[in-house]
């Protein structure tokens, strides 16, 4: 009666901030959370993915803010979506990437102030944003990629899912995670 | 021990859930239940996979269905694990005599004194229609329970129609 678990639902499309080509032979999904010390501990570690596997990986983020625990998660997964729809995927990345490396800065670094500043430095109008926060405008978009998350088996963040199916080994060993996207991608990794 | 199939009676219990509080499993008939069993409240696993059925409970509310944790750990250390995690769903103690709900559904691990990391859709009618037991490494996540609320209930839209 029931499907197999951990399985990506619905599949990467155009709604999904993608870095890489839809060709690359593997896809990495990251279920994520802005203020999740695990997602910044995990930042760098898909950054080094990215350089090591090239045009053989693509990356997804899709958002998935654990509220009750970090207040200023949805904010943050928010603002980036606002970045995205009005200055483009090339300034969400830039948001993307700001956000995670200013979430350790203090302990007001992802309070509405900071993140309309990042968005500013992303490229995006930053009234616009502040507008887009105060309206709830992508909070649908946000809570669907929850939702999506939830019916994946997304089970913590950072979940990561590796061409549709949930990486169950240590993310924290680039060792182990490289070697799963690389069988996954049927290549032989060199040392990055 | 492999742990109690669909189709089987959900062994009755009835826990402390708070310091001067008992929960029976008879006293949530007539609304399915999940139970989910864990092994130990302040392990970060746990942490996530009880943070997580807080975060999606409105999800379990669409389907009118109440969900409760279960550990051996005692009910002081309950309340300040769902303090600190913010829970607000009742997790219970299975706690004296150790495990023994747990035993009863076939989730109890010997070797380490605690749960298997298991989990039951019980139907209104105290049924089990879905079980599963995952490595007590890896979170189970919550798709396996929606999707098992989801077939009861085009199952009894089915009967009702």
């Amino acid at each position: 009666m029931t499907r197999q678990q951990g399985v990506l639902r619905p599949d990467v499309g155009a709604d999904d901030h993608q870095d890489g080509s839809p060709d690359a032979p593997v896809t990495l999904v990251e279920y994520g959370d802005f203020q999740c010390p695990f997602c910044y501990r995990a930042h760098p570690i898909v950054m080094a993915l990215q350089r090591q596997l090239g045009s053989q990986l693509r990356f997804v983020f899709r958002n998935f803010p654990i509220t009750e625990i970090h207040p200023n998660a949805l904010h943050a997964a928010e603002a980036a979506e606002s970045v995205n729809a009005h200055a483009g995927p090339d300034a969400y990345w830039k948001m993307h990437h700001t956000i995670f490396e200013h979430q350790q800065d203090s302990p007001d670094a992802l309070d509405d102030v900071h993140l309309v500043q990042y968005a500013a430095a992303s490229g995006a109008d930053p009234v616009q944003v502040e507008l887009d926060l105060e309206s709830g405008a992508f909070r649908e978009k946000v809570k669907a990629d929850f939702l999506s998350g939830v019916r994946s088996g997304v089970n913590g963040t950072p979940t990561f899912f590796i061409n549709g199916t949930r990486f169950d080994g240590n993310w924290t060993d680039r060792g182990e995670f490289a070697g799963a996207l690389a069988r996954a991608a049927g290549v032989v990794l060199t040392e990055a | 021990m492999t742990i109690l199939e669909a189709g089987t009676r959900a062994p009755e219990f009835k826990l402390l859930a708070t310091p001067d509080q008992r929960l029976r499993l008879r006293e949530l008939r007539g609304r399915p239940v999940v139970l989910a069993f864990y092994p130990a409240d302040w392990s970060p696993v746990c942490g996530d996979q009880m943070a997580l059925y807080n975060e999606i409970l409105p999800e379990f509310q669409r389907f009118d269905a109440q969900i409760v944790g279960i550990s051996v750990d005692g009910h002081w250390c309950h309340a300040a694990f769902a303090a600190s995690r913010r829970l607000r769903f009742p997790l219970l103690a299975d706690f004296e005599p150790k495990g023994a709900v747990a035993k009863a559904y076939g989730a109890y691990r010997d070797e380490d004194g605690t749960s298997e990391r298991a989990l039951f859709v019980i139907d209104r009618d105290g049924i089990i229609v879905w079980s599963f037991c995952s490595p007590v490494s890896v979170n189970p996540g919550a798709d396996g329970i929606l999707d098992a609320l989801e077939s009861m209930r085009a199952e009894r839209a089915e009967v009702s129609s």
